[in-house]
């Protein structure tokens, strides 16, 4: 379908233009800004220009948080994308189910992140959880995700999976409701099996709101602040000190904003280039070279 | 054979996603002594203790007042500039389309962290700190985008010939709009109303950067439950729960919408 060509449709995109640049610009030249000064107080700053970006490409601790980051945001993607999918691929089409069974898989992405860490160490603690206690007095397994750091790994992931694959079942379940019911028929007449239908009937007709539901989880997982931060606070150790949450004790705990702004710069910036990357890789697969 | 199959998965996954809220409900009705002092399945002597603690106590309670409120004006706000660019986006080809399509899609990929402190420098500046249309106007800058994007989704749906005739037949633009091609998307309003209540209800930094007494939302004053004696794990959970419900009763009011965007909806 070609679209209209005109310019006046500017008009209709100036308010959010506006909004968002309101709250996207000014902020993102203040960071810019503090990331080549070095500021003493008010009104006290010194010109270094990439001294902090400099210092920060030389810090190794950065680029562990960095890697574990990249980990955190590929086990996510890997465990979440297909286990939402096969949920939607379960749950009823019609009938009384629908609503209960979205109510029900909707409720964890209303629940305020804080709140998620907070179920989470109240569940998973080895004195008090039903989680912590069943591993440790049930089956004998020690669990102890203050202590260990894959206990720790662990908790974490459990929670992000229970969080965010409803996410992804969500837009899963309205790219299939989608489908045309003849393009089921015309499987049936041509005897494919419930594989092949979803291979080369589903799948690719999916391709949109999977495009969606990827790069945001890829977004957010790799954003995670709130959730560990409360739950492990990024420990034992530095196990589970994720970017965002090394990024918080550079910038506002020590106060440096030099090095938090050079630090969150190039922070928007690896996010900024994967989803670029995944973006245009996920529109080429559907056109053409798919399988 | 088969269906039945994918029922017991089904049944087996909510009782898992149902088990941590439930634990955290079994805390909430009993005593903090109580849960320190031993490990129980379900609460044996159910105390409203900690539930009544919050009610009465306004400088906890106010935090979800606050939370509402601020939520509310940004998902009305988000709705209000998002219907016509997206509108615009689906039907128009213009100088920039597409960068400003990716442009807005950026901004849900600036860390949080570090943004919080221009944020509050720059509502400082305009005297809008501590009020709740600040948070309301922040949390924009990521449910706008989402909007747009969602809802340009369900509008792409809508047939053209539907704007040539209703302008063929005389209706300006705005009346076209309002009168004919929003019922015409309404499940897609509901989604798009769903998701911007949701991103903004769950956020925490911003919202807790930008507030000071006035306008705190719960989830930052959940924070004080860390007292000189220890976590009251009770008063927390108590909290807790009660930040699912208006969540739970957001997603109960649109369910219907929410089966019937999720089936008309290309998103």
């Amino acid at each position: 379908m070609e679209k209209w060509p005109n310019n006046r449709a500017w008009l209709l995109v100036l308010p959010v233009f506006v909004i968002v640049a309101f709250s996207a610009i000014i902020p993102l030249m203040t960071v810019i800004n503090y990331s080549v000064q070095d500021i003493f107080g008010p009104g006290q700053s010194v010109f270094v220009g990439t001294e902090w970006f400099r210092e920060m490409l030389a810090n190794d601790r950065l680029y562990e948080a960095l890697w574990r980051q990249f980990l955190f945001s590929g086990l996510v993607l890997l465990i979440e994308m297909p286990l939402g999918i096969l949920i939607a691929l379960a749950m009823p089409k019609k009938g009384w189910g629908v609503p209960v069974c979205l109510v029900t898989i909707a409720l964890p992405l209303l629940i305020p992140w804080n709140t998620i860490g907070t179920i989470w160490m109240i569940f998973t603690r080895p004195d008090i959880g039903l989680f912590g206690a069943g591993m440790n007095n049930l089956l004998g397994i020690p669990f102890d995700h203050t202590d260990n750091w894959l206990d720790a790994w662990i908790t974490v992931m459990l929670m992000e999976v229970w969080h965010w694959t409803p996410l992804v079942v969500l837009l899963a379940y309205a790219g299939l409701r989608a489908i045309p019911e003849a393009y089921y028929q015309a499987a049936r007449i041509d005897g494919a099996s419930a594989w092949a239908t979803f291979l080369y009937i589903q799948l690719p007709k999916m391709r949109g709101v999977l495009t969606i539901a990827f790069l945001l989880r890829f977004m957010d997982s790799f954003l995670i602040y709130a959730e560990p931060f409360v739950l492990t606070g990024g420990g034992p150790g530095n196990s589970t000190t994720f970017l965002s949450i090394y990024l918080v004790k550079i910038a506002l705990l020590q106060f440096d904003l030099g090095p938090g702004g050079a630090f969150s710069l190039i922070y928007f910036v690896i996010v900024l280039l994967f989803s670029f990357i995944f973006y245009q890789a996920l529109q080429r697969v559907g056109k053409g070279e798919k399988v | 054979m088969k269906g039945k199959k994918k029922t017991i998965g089904l049944v087996i996954y909510f009782i898992l996603l149902m088990m941590p809220v439930y634990w955290m409900l079994n805390m909430s009705l009993r005593s903090n002594a109580d849960i320190l002092a031993s490990f129980a399945l379900y609460p044996k002597d159910i105390t409203f203790m900690n539930y009544m603690n919050i009610f009465t106590d306004s400088s906890w309670y106010m935090g979800y007042v606050n939370a509402v409120i601020y939520v509310v004006m940004n998902t009305v706000i988000s709705l209000t500039v998002a219907l016509p660019a997206a509108y615009a986006f689906s039907r128009y080809q213009f100088v920039g389309d597409k960068q400003m399509f990716f442009w807005l899609l950026t901004n849900r990929m600036a860390p949080a962290a570090v943004f919080a402190l221009p944020f509050f420098q720059l509502y400082s500046t305009i005297g809008l700190l501590d009020t709740h249309i600040a948070v309301a106007l922040a949390h924009c800058l990521f449910n706008v985008p989402l909007a747009v994007w969602i809802l340009e989704g369900f509008m792409s749906g809508v047939p053209r010939e539907i704007d040539e005739t209703a302008f063929i037949d005389g209706y300006s633009f705005p009346r076209f709009f309002i009168t004919i091609f929003i019922p015409l998307i309404r499940a897609g309003v509901g989604v798009t109303a769903f998701f911007c209540f949701m991103f903004s209800w769950v956020e925490l930094l911003l919202a807790r950067t930008l507030t000071v007494t006035e306008a705190k939302p719960i989830s930052a004053i959940m924070t004080r439950t860390i007292s000189a004696t220890g976590l009251d794990f009770g008063l927390l959970a108590a909290a807790g729960i009660l930040t699912i419900v208006p969540g739970a009763m957001v997603i109960w009011f649109v369910r219907n919408h929410m089966a019937k965007g999720f089936a008309l909806g290309r998103v």
